[in-house]
């Protein structure tokens, strides 16, 4: 009997702590469906009261919102690519060969990643306006590709590692080479270490705020996260289009949040390929 | 074979080693020189100099001068302010996040069921990005009367006016540091979890039948046992208040007037809004070696998690 009531007491103090996580969404959902207005609704919303659409009418058809999701699509879509190749080659290199320096190179990946992305974003600049890259997409996909592959690298190389030689040496004896090697065994058993990454590179482009804000000066080049910026100090009292503006770039990164949870929890693929 | 050609054969395995892994590794290694390297090195030289972004051979070496400034000089006040609310920061986030994040932990630990179901939903704010959540907090804590806050905070008579939350340092700091507990605390149970998961089963089970009641279990066992997740949660968590920057651009940007600035928005504006492009790299460097050396002695401590 006491047992029990200490699970109920449990339950009620979490479900406490899920509300209270959650009241600053549902405020956000609610007062993106209310009426447009100039001033907060009185008395603040919590729960909708009514499902109405106008305010991402509005966001799309007149503050071009659909333009900053290409936009923030395209950017991410091309970094992840890019990011996932890079550090995937990478990787393998550093898990599979032995070179001169392969310490020394590792280290210096290691060692980059210590230092916050924000603190070099000052030199960057001056880089990226040496090469006169600054206002261009090219100039930022680099930046973001730069930044992005020594991480990467790094965990994937801990991924490579774990896979069996004996899957490789079977294909180096039918005649094939590093590359075959690469693509036909290394890439396809790590599928979902590198979907998973892939999640994560996406979203942290997909949220970007400071590299897009510092180099982009021409609006229809704009991110979803600068927009929305812009558009919350154009409108700082039409809060229903601001919170509409806000959903829009929190569904996908809720779906991705999704998909990463079930990705997490299956384990890299691998010891099933080898029968002992 | 005498050392010389012993030298000559292991510097052409070398470069034969090097040939065969370039095709791999050297386009990585390149965007890393070129994007990630060189500005964290120019980064340290630009900060000697009186950076002119126009004309970078026009810029003047100035030795630490811009060293001196932050820390005696003409900024001494702006940067110290800087400094202070870091601290502040750490020292009003830290330890309730710690607390909130561990108790969660136990707790979902403790129940047998919505397990998944409460960790993904307290592990929601940590993932939504700062731009969504700042904005959904600075609605939360509007002026006036119809703020939810300033509401439902009248309505329980903790307040008899409207606080204008933003337009004063420490209700506004307040505010950021709220905004700092509410995104940090997920992360805390989530690692603390971790932690409580490597604890045997047996240990408690042999203290239950010594007749440990559950506070001394939780005090005896769980708190000792758990301390090096303690120690890894805390220097993140210090790490992570040298780090804070988009909770005070998107709240209150510093304001009012300066009062609320960290070191990195107190850097950008001093780069991007004043063009003192030389004088914010000493503020990123000062900020940088703070991080770097607070991550060294963490990875020192803790080599295990990279593992």
């Amino acid at each position: 009997m006491k047992h029990r009531l200490g699970q109920s007491a449990k339950y009620l103090f979490l479900w406490l702590f899920v509300i209270i996580s959650l009241i600053p969404f549902l405020s956000m959902i609610s007062t993106s469906f209310s009426q447009a207005m100039y001033e907060l609704p009185y008395p603040p919303k919590i729960l909708p009261d009514s499902v109405n659409f106008s305010n991402y009418v509005k966001v799309i058809e007149e503050d071009n919102f659909l333009r900053y999701f290409v936009n923030s699509v395209f950017l991410a879509t091309v970094v992840t690519a890019c990011v996932l190749l890079i550090s995937s080659m990478s990787a393998y290199g550093f898990a599979r060969f032995d070179f001169p320096f392969k310490k020394l190179i590792f280290n210096l990946y290691l060692f980059t990643m210590m230092v916050p992305g924000v603190l070099n974003l000052i030199a960057q600049y001056s880089v990226i306006s040496g090469m006169h890259l600054v206002n261009t997409y090219t100039g930022i996909l680099l930046l973001m590709v730069g930044g992005g592959i020594a991480g990467n690298t790094f965990f994937l190389r801990g991924f490579f590692e774990n896979i069996p030689h004996e899957l490789e040496e079977s294909v180096i004896i039918d005649g094939g080479g590093r590359w075959c090697v690469f693509w036909h065994i290394i890439l396809p058993l790590s599928k979902p270490s590198l979907g998973t990454l892939g999640i994560m590179v996406f979203s942290g482009i997909w949220s970007d705020f400071f590299t897009v804000l510092t180099f982009i000066k021409d609006s229809d080049k704009w991110t979803l996260p600068v927009a929305l910026q812009l558009l919350r100090g154009e409108h700082a009292t039409e809060w229903g289009t601001v919170m509409a503006a806000s959903v829009l770039l929190f569904i996908p990164e809720l779906i991705m949040f999704i998909i990463v949870q079930k990705n997490l929890v299956q384990s890299a693929g691998g010891e099933g390929a080898v029968k002992g | 074979m005498d050392k010389n050609s012993i030298e000559k054969t292991s510097f052409r395995k070398g470069a034969r080693q090097l040939i065969a892994v370039a095709p791999f590794i050297l386009i990585g290694f390149v965007f890393v020189c070129i994007f990630v390297i060189y500005p964290q090195i120019k980064n340290v030289w630009m900060s000697l100099t009186e950076y002119n972004i126009m004309q970078p051979s026009n810029s003047v070496f100035v030795g630490i001068q811009n060293y001196a400034k932050a820390f005696v000089g003409d900024e001494k006040d702006k940067f110290w302010i800087a400094f202070r609310n870091v601290i502040l920061y750490g020292v009003f986030t830290i330890p309730p996040g710690m607390l909130i994040g561990l108790i969660l932990a136990v707790l979902i630990n403790g129940v047998k069921k919505f397990n998944t179901f409460f960790r993904a939903i307290l592990y929601l704010p940590v993932l939504i990005d700062w731009i969504v959540v700042s904005i959904i907090f600075l609605y939360l804590f509007s002026d006036g009367k119809a703020g939810l806050v300033n509401y439902y905070l009248m309505k329980l008579n903790i307040l008899q006016q409207p606080i204008a939350w933003f337009s004063s340092t420490w209700t506004a700091n307040a505010v950021i540091w709220i905004f700092g507990i509410w995104k940090s605390i997920g992360w805390v149970m989530i690692i603390y979890l971790a932690g409580l998961q490597g604890i045997s089963k047996d240990i408690y089970e042999a203290a239950e039948i010594d007749g440990a009641t559950k506070t001394q279990k939780f005090l005896k066992i769980t708190i000792p046992l758990i301390r090096p997740t303690t120690y890894f949660v805390l220097i993140n968590l210090i790490i992570g208040s040298f780090n804070v920057f988009f909770a005070v651009y998107m709240l209150t940007s510093g304001g009012p007037i300066g009062t609320t600035d960290v070191l990195q928005n107190y850097m950008y504006n001093q780069a991007f809004k004043y063009m003192n492009f030389g004088y914010a790299c000493a503020i990123s460097v000062i900020t940088g070696l703070s991080i770097l050396l607070l991550t060294i002695f963490r990875d020192k401590f803790f080599k295990y998690e990279r593992n």
